[in-house]
């Protein structure tokens, strides 16, 4: 997908601005986190098991050559096929040489942002093979044309009346008197468009929350089903999924579980948690016949070892984003590529390049209600602070706030100087609004005063009036 | 030319290497996948049985989906027929092809029509035996085999599972463990179904509706046959 | 229990030593009053948050040497902000990690830094003040002391303890203000629907007067409540604490005591 992340700053004030995802923004920011609190509430264990979770993707991470190659004995011992594909384009043409090989015309497809990375419905769809998203979210966009906002809720800056409006535009079988305003209504149309889109698909392809090494099981976590009528259904399954989804075995993936719903939607368990090893097997009713999966690097094997390690152990479960205020201020689609909020703040400058995304790590406060909710304790204000040195050390801050800071820095570093000349300017600044108490306009403050007045300095600084109480013996014991 | 495969791990090892030496020696890693341990188990999870089985239940409710207790095997077909004249579904099922279902006195239902085999498109309510339930979550495993197409636990709209009380263990961990011994070491069925409660959405404005692409009811039927790790 | 007398090193912090000395002689009152020695060294100027999240490691460095050295002599120090207390404690050791000497040096001092209101109540034990502020108040936690210091539970204790004053909680208080230090000028479009959705919650309240404990939060709060007219009241909380509201309110004028919302 083409990024927009560089004109992060309009992106934001168009969204800003529109009352649309203002309003779905209002009504998630409440919801989700609501729903995590009480989950985490009623599990007394809830804080041990992230520290769990969190160990054991760095025992994965730590040891992933090693896992990686036993995951793909054992999907191949099961009689799947592993593919390893450094780039996005290498897992594009894996993806579509299968389909071709198959004659597929018609692809399903489970939510997966690892196909929204590689941009895959593109390229199926320029090479005349139709990609269904069917995912209710992803189906949705997708009629829209738009990319996902959030990685387990992609409509959730869309609303009811827009759904309605795009299934009346693109359901040509749709009587103009069928009622479509509830949500009941929508998902019950979706459902039926969908189904036999599941029955008439050549391929299905999901993405995988986890890679099981210890049995070559690639497992993926839904709430709708449509995953498994993706996988089920048609004579292949493709599995994409990145290199760092691996752990060592079942115990490892069920602690994480326990952490996962909780923390995404406050769930307990996802209504569907599907567990796949190879095609179906000789005495098997159903079930595809072919199993693949593509492993995809794509720049993750050179963040090991990097300040930004620790950003591989995400397992995408959105709760930063869901407790992000600036993500609430501005919606996913302002972040311009796959990955919104703060975990796209970090990794999406590791996929797509500092240069082009450099503002996602910069457009935070550092409040860390992300880091307080990852369940598998990501640091993720730390890992924004490194960009910012990697920025800086390349010379890529704005040269003005370069030099601002700098003058800064350098008295900061001569507390004489420094206090000099700030009690010179404090005495000035105070002088000047001591009449109105505040400034609601100020040369060179103009970031601050276009929206909030300035409050005015008292007159003298504190040190200037304590070193005067101390010379009048006013001091301390 | 390196392949792929070598051109990834290739780079993997490189960048760990960066890193110092592992804490893990070959042996250890060896063993995390023949001998996997549990571990953290929540209290929930660690019940005495009978506890498990009301765990089970209600969890299950708490997920939307419904529950009847039986005590006996052979009242089953009644409780299925019940089951679909008090939702004013038609009489009739698509059932998995294993014994244990085929062989209940279905036979006395006269108003019933049975098949089996994996779903068509048109069934509209299947019943389906389970591997496990779990009762810290409410979770039935389901997994497919000659005797249980995975077709049948989400193309209909409605799926009846029938769960022995002696299925029900507290905690994943345990349902993995009754896997290995059902299907060796390191070796799972091609599909493995965790299913909690019927199918949901929450795609239109964070409002939950159920029956998004799979089962819009699930119902268990619990039946009583004691405790099989006891 | 503290030892009698302990020698604090106030941190002033370079927004209240610049904007506000009145909330440094609030802190040295209570600390004061609580039985400390407090001294203010004079080599101190920032903590270097400016810089250091800016990328630019190698001025924060300086400074947080420049910092350690200062403040070597005493038993506590002492920082009226959770975000500047913050740094020094959780951010200053991060800053040597490849220096064992420097990080062990960056670490003793983070032994002994606190922030005001926590230092008051798990250090010194305070458990009441004598003040009194006949208003209903709401508090902000700001996001450092919260997150960082686990600063929650202490300035509603101390605050329950001034007489006349009633707490309402501010739902979501725990959402940040979109402050940020150099954040709130580099995004003003998103710092502003931030502050703007923390002022509506604010305003709805009641409260007459809104307290917290960083005094970047409350300059912005402040101003974004007198740039939409708003009439409350903004202080730092060491102020009420420390019975020292004859002052005017953040952004007030002097003499021109704003009426009061309740
Ligand atoms: S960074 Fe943490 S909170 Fe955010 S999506 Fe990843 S795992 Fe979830």
């Amino acid at each position: 997908m083409q990024s927009r992340s560089h004109r992060f700053k309009e992106n934001a004030r168009e969204a800003i601005a529109d009352p649309h995802i203002q309003a779905a923004m209002a009504k998630m920011k409440v919801g989700f986190t609501g729903k995590r609190l009480a989950a985490a509430a009623r599990l007394p264990e809830f804080e041990a098991l992230r520290d769990a979770a969190r160990d054991i993707k760095n025992h994965s991470l730590a040891n992933l050559d090693f896992y990686l190659e036993r995951y793909e004995e054992k999907v191949t011992e099961c009689g799947g096929q592993v593919h390893w594909a450094p780039t996005a384009e290498d897992a594009r043409k894996a993806i579509l040489d299968i389909c071709q090989r198959v004659g597929a015309k018609t692809v399903t497809k489970g939510k997966s942002m690892i196909s929204e990375e590689i941009a895959l419905n593109e390229h199926l769809e320029n090479a005349g093979i139709a990609a269904v998203e069917t995912d209710l979210g992803e189906y949705i966009i997708q009629l829209r044309k738009e990319p996902p906002s959030h990685i387990i809720a992609p409509a959730v800056h869309v609303s009811k009346e827009q759904v309605e409006a795009d299934f009346r535009a693109q359901h040509q079988h749709l009587p103009a008197d069928r009622s479509l305003s509830e949500p009941t209504d929508l998902v019950n149309e979706a459902r039926q468009i969908l189904r036999q889109r599941y029955l008439d698909a050549d391929v299905g392809i999901t993405g995988a929350n986890f890679l099981i090494a210890e049995t070559g099981t690639s497992i993926i976590v839904t709430n709708e089903g449509n995953g498994d009528l993706t996988q089920s259904l048609p004579k292949v399954h493709i599995v994409i999924a990145s290199i760092e989804k691996v752990v060592p075995n079942l115990e490892d993936a069920s602690t994480i579980l326990r952490v996962l719903a909780r923390s995404a939607t406050g769930q307990e368990f996802s209504a569907y948690t599907t567990l796949s090893t190879g095609p179906r097997r000789a005495e098997d009713p159903d079930g595809p016949e072919e199993y693949h999966v593509i492993l995809l690097d794509n720049g993750r094997s050179s963040m090991l070892g990097s300040e930004f390690q620790e950003m591989l152990r995400c397992i995408r479960c959105g709760a930063c984003m869901n407790h992000c205020p600036v993500y609430h201020a501005v919606g996913g689609h302002s972040y311009g590529w796959v990955y919104p909020g703060p975990m796209g703040a970090v990794l999406t400058p590791n996929l797509i390049g500092v240069e082009e995304a450099g503002h996602l790590p910069n457009a935070s406060t550092f409040c860390g209600r992300c880091e307080s909710v990852c369940p598998v304790r990501i640091p993720l204000p730390k890992m924004m602070r490194h960009w910012r040195e990697r920025e800086f050390e390349k010379h890529l801050t704005p040269t003005s706030f370069r030099s601002g800071l700098g003058i800064w820095a350098f008295l900061a570093r001569r507390p004489a100087l420094y206090r000099r000349l700030t009690g010179l300017g404090i005495r000035a600044l105070g002088a000047l609004g001591r009449r109105r108490g505040r400034f609601r306009s100020l040369p060179l403050a103009g970031g601050w005063t276009k929206y909030r007045d300035l409050p005015a300095p008292q007159g003298k600084t504190f040190q200037q009036l304590w070193a005067e109480k101390q010379k009048n013996g006013g001091s301390s014991k | 030319m390196t392949s792929a495969r070598e051109q990834i791990l290739g780079a993997v090892k490189t960048s760990l290497k960066r890193n110092g030496p592992t804490e893990s020696t070959p042996e250890m890693l060896a063993e995390r996948l023949s001998d996997p341990k549990p571990g953290l188990i929540p209290e929930r999870a660690q019940l005495p049985h009978p506890a498990q089985v009301d765990l089970m239940e209600s969890m299950l409710i708490e997920l939307s989906a419904t529950v009847q207790r039986v005590t006996n095997v052979d009242q089953v077909p009644d409780a299925v027929v019940d089951y679909l004249k008090a939702r004013n579904l038609p009489q009739e099922i698509r059932l998995a092809p294993s014994r244990e279902l085929l062989e209940l006195p279905w036979e006395g239902q006269s108003l019933l029509k049975t098949s089996s085999g994996p779903a068509r498109e048109p069934d509209q309510v299947s019943v389906t035996g389970a591997f496990a339930g779990v009762a810290e979550t409410g979770t039935l495993m389901l997994h497919s085999g000659a005797d249980s197409p995975t077709t049948l636990n989400f193309l209909p709209e409605n799926h009846v599972v029938v769960l022995r009380s002696s299925q029900v263990v507290g905690a994943y961990e345990e349902g993995w463990a009754r896997l290995r011994r059902a299907f060796g070491n390191g070796t799972m069925p091609r599909t493995l179904n965790m299913i909690s409660g019927p199918s949901r959405t929450g795609d239109i404005e964070q409002k939950i509706e159920l029956g998004a692409h799979g089962p819009r009811r699930l119902h268990v039927i619990i039946v009583e046959d004691g405790d099989a790790s006891a | 229990m503290p030892k009698p007398e302990p020698k604090v090193g106030l941190f002033v912090t370079c927004l209240v030593d610049l904007f506000r000395p009145s909330v440094g002689f609030a802190a040295v009152k209570l600390m004061e009053a609580a039985g400390c020695r407090v001294e203010v060294p004079e080599l101190q100027t920032c903590c270097g948050q400016p810089a250091y999240n800016s990328g630019d490691r190698a001025d924060t460095r300086a400074i947080a040497l420049q910092v350690i050295d200062a403040f070597q002599s005493f038993d506590y120090v002492v920082a009226p902000s959770g975000s500047c207390a913050a740094m020094l404690k959780s951010h200053y050791p991060e800053l040597f990690d490849k220096e064992p000497d420097l990080r062990a040096k960056a670490e003793e001092l983070s032994s002994r830094t606190f922030e005001l209101v926590s230092f008051l109540t798990d250090i010194m034990q305070v458990s009441g003040v004598e003040a009194a502020f006949p208003e209903k108040v709401t508090y902000h936690d700001s996001c450092s002391g919260l997150r960082e210091l686990g600063v929650r539970d202490q300035p509603r204790k101390l605050l329950s303890s001034v007489n006349e004053l009633s707490l309402v909680e501010l739902p979501d208080a725990d959402i940040c203000c979109g402050f940020g230090g150099t954040f709130c000028v580099k995004y003003p479009d998103i710092s502003n629907t931030m502050v703007s959705s923390k002022t509506e919650s604010i305003e709805n309240t009641g409260a007459g007067t809104l307290l917290a404990g960083d005094l970047g939060c409350l300059m912005n709060m402040a101003g974004k409540l007198q740039r939409s007219g708003s009439d409350i009241e903004v202080r730092h909380v060491a102020e009420v604490l420390a019975d020292m509201t004859d002052t005017p309110a953040i952004g007030v004028a002097d003499g021109d005591v704003q009426s009061r919302g309740n």
